[in-house]
């Protein structure tokens, strides 16, 4: 067991002698990325050695990686010297004192989205001091799941209390080289959550990244893993419908999922990122590597997101179906209006024997909104009996807006079956009007018949989660129609 | 309650109705019949506030207030409905949701306090019992899958849990056998009060025999060009439109359902 003290001496004394020591206490380090940057950043972080290994060998790695191109998307390229790759916490210095202080268009999209009144301070960035309530709330609810040998806390916090089981599984769903982002987040990634549950267990309650406490701010380069024992269960919820603001344009996050033997996992995702003004200027790339491992035979990991904000999303959450009889899902609604775009979709590899997945992909673009769904579902010569259903439907609102579809089917066993169904829509003049003769405005009638479009995803998603996620696809297609 | 006054009305710049003058009061039931593309559903859609329609003339008065401004869904809350000759699919809307959501629009307009679920729901069972509207369609995704009497039966229903003042049923008839014509019938007599009005639009007479309406319009060329008793109703069943001096069909045949 390396003894981190030592190590963060070492460094310090190293950094100290190069003449580095007041960058140390920096809340912000200058733009730039470098190998410097990168030491700088575990040390600062207080890393062991084999940490901060791994981060250099992903740098240098990233260093020989070109930047792929190949999505439906199109943006301005990514000055990666140009952005800072540290920012402590906040100071509450600045912070609004209370809810008065804050911009009254940001209180009326959380009235709108129906946010509970506690949670509004919070987001909005009140001082914490104010919030005393959702801090105590927070350190309750982890005793609870301590009891049950849940292990809940920051990925940093992981790294300092359960090393061994981080060094275990890190890396191993999503290594490094995967692709050209994974390997700028193994390198300077931030903080995420670390979640582990023991054999047998089952999570009494749905994980939620709201109870992390330091939640603030590991947004940019978010690191996140879910280990799940044989026989256990957990949910997992990540985002909010609030739209959040970030000065760090490039979000580049991985997420890792284990399920054992006949363990599941459960991963929802509300996401509404700042997407850019009206004219798509100014909005967050959310450039994500999800990846789940269904290890175990019946093991069983099921993604949910509900995407309705950032300029750009380009995600494909997938499953590795190793473990004989393991089953994936994907359920996804994906909105881009105004200049959106989204390139998102999903990737089923089916390897264990009697595998099954099912994806279902809802579209919605409206304005310029350009959505695609990119898709592969892979059967390996070794997938004996595998099953895959996948559904994708594009619903386009108004003329100036897209929907694309990119399916991938590689099959290479013959008793396998994969079933694919497409649909494309338009809301009508009429189903308007039939609303609108019953009292409801076309703001509502859009809602509705929107909502009722991506029904079988939104009651894949936790309750609390659906109730919002509805409120936020009727916010979000706001003068969308006419 | 209701007041039509010389009205005009082009659709794509052709003249389809062509000074109409129609007066409704409450505790009435009026038919409207005539022959295809007399301008029927196009009178129907317009007194609903459907886009597409231009007033060039003349005005529509609803309870002494002036329509011909007032988007649909103002027009709705003021206790206007419209049984729709093509019901409209709604998928993934359940009709309790959609129905819910349609009654606390007008009750907040009222001045009402907004009914949550479970009293809609009592509600909605009493009413599709009424109409005799089979409870699990109820709970269905609006219309899909809808058989076409089903579908007709739906808006009645709709009608019997809005309770408007003015109803509007453009051929609530077409494309019903005899039992679900009863049926349906049964419905709109259960609902009618001293207090609210029915417009029946229809080209049979067999409705009127259900329905049994106070007066009768015969709309041809985009006017009305014979009014009446029930007794109207039965001489264009027995004679035919011809008998009045009307072509079976029109020349210039309607452009909307």
């Amino acid at each position: 067991m390396i003894n981190t003290n030592e190590s963060i001496d070492q460094l310090v004394r190293r950094e100290y002698s190069a003449g580095w020591a007041t960058e140390i206490e920096q809340d912000t380090f200058p733009v730039g990325l470098s190998e410097q940057v990168v030491r700088r950043l575990s040390a600062r972080k207080a890393e062991p050695e084999w940490l901060l290994e791994y981060r250099l060998k992903a740098y240098r790695h990233w260093l020989t990686m070109p930047t792929p191109e190949w999505a439906k998307v199109h943006y301005p390229p990514v000055d990666y010297q140009g952005m800072t790759y540290f920012a402590a916490p906040k100071s509450n210095a600045n912070a609004p004192k209370s809810l008065d202080e804050v911009d009254p268009e940001l209180l009326r999209t959380y009235e709108k989205l129906g946010v509970p009144l506690h949670e509004r301070a919070a987001l909005a960035g009140v001082a914490v001091d104010a919030v005393f309530d959702s801090v105590s709330v927070a350190t309750t609810f982890k005793a609870r799941l301590g009891e049950m040998g849940i292990l809940f806390c920051s990925f940093s916090d992981a790294v300092r209390e359960h090393p061994e089981l981080v060094k275990r599984y890190m890396g191993t769903v999503v290594p490094y080289s995967d692709n050209f982002y994974a390997a700028l987040n193994s390198a300077v990634f931030s903080d995420g959550s670390f979640v582990y549950v023991p054999k047998g267990v089952r999570c009494p309650m749905e994980l939620s990244t709201y109870f992390r406490i330091n939640a603030a701010n590991s947004g940019q380069f978010e690191r996140t893993l879910i280990v799940a024992d044989d026989d256990s269960y957990v949910s997992y919820l990540e985002g909010c419908t609030a739209p959040k603001r970030d000065e760090n344009q490039l979000h580049a996050a991985i997420v890792e999922l284990v399920a054992h033997d006949r363990a599941e996992i459960k991963y929802s995702t509300v996401q509404n990122w700042y997407p850019g003004d009206a004219q798509g200027r100014g909005g967050i790339y959310n450039f994500v590597t999800k990846r789940g491992k269904c290890q175990g035979i019946r093991s069983k990991i099921s993604w949910t997101q509900v995407e309705t904000g950032s300029a750009i999303t380009w995600k494909y959450p997938s499953c590795l179906l190793i473990g004989d009889e393991s089953v994936g899902e994907f359920y996804s609604v994906a909105l881009t209006n105004n200049f959106q775009q989204a390139d998102t979709g999903t990737k089923m590899i089916h390897i264990g024997k009697n595998t099954r997945s099912t994806i279902l992909s809802k579209g919605i673009s409206a304005g310029r909104g350009q959505a695609t769904y990119r898709g592969l579902v892979r059967i390996a010569k070794s997938a004996t009996g595998a099953k895959n259903y996948t559904r994708c439907d594009s619903m386009l609102i108004g003329s100036r807006c897209g929907a694309h579809t990119v399916p991938y089917i590689d099959v290479r066993n013959a008793s396998s079956s994969v079933e694919h169904e497409a649909t494309t829509s338009k809301i009508r003049d009429d189903q308007l009007f039939y609303c609108r003769q019953r009292g409801l405005s076309e703001e509502d009638a859009v809602g509705l018949i929107v909502n009722g479009f991506c029904r079988e995803v939104m009651k894949e998603l936790p309750m609390e989660f659906a109730v919002e996620a509805q409120k936020l696809l009727g916010v979000s297609l706001e003068g969308a129609v006419g | 309650m209701l007041q039509i006054e010389n009205l005009h009305v082009t659709v794509d710049g052709r003249l389809i109705l062509n000074g109409i003058n129609l007066e409704v009061n409450a505790g009435e039931v009026h038919a409207i019949m005539g022959p295809n593309g007399s301008g029927k559903s196009t009178l129907a859609s317009v007194l609903a506030g459907r886009d597409g329609y231009t007033i060039t003339e003349g005005r529509i008065r609803f309870e002494g207030e002036e329509l011909t401004q007032l988007p649909a869904e103002e027009r709705a809350r003021r206790g206007i409905f419209l049984g729709f000759q093509y019901p409209v699919e709604l998928p993934g809307v359940s009709n309790l949701y959609f129905l819910k959501a349609a009654l606390n629009a007008g009750r907040k307009h009222r001045g009402l306090p907004e009914l949550d679920a479970i009293d809609f729901l009592d509600l909605a069972k009493i009413k599709a019992r009424l109409v005799g509207l089979d409870e699990n369609l109820v709970r269905r995704p609006v219309n899909v899958g809808f058989s076409g009497g089903e579908k007709k039966r739906n808006e009645i229903f709709q009608m019997a849990l809005l309770e408007p003042k003015l109803a509007i049923l453009d051929e609530i008839d077409s494309g019903l056998d005899i039992d679900a014509l009863k049926v349906v019938s049964d419905g709109v007599n259960q609902l009618r009060t001293p207090k609210n009005a029915t417009i029946l639009i229809t080209h049979y007479q067999r409705l009127l025999h259900y329905v049994v309406p106070d007066r009768v319009h015969v709309l041809a060329g985009g006017r009305i060009v014979r009014g009446g008793d029930r007794s109207l109703a039965e001489l264009l069943e027995r004679e035919g439109y011809a008998s009045l001096g009307v072509p079976e069909t029109q020349p210039g045949f309607e452009v909307r359902a």
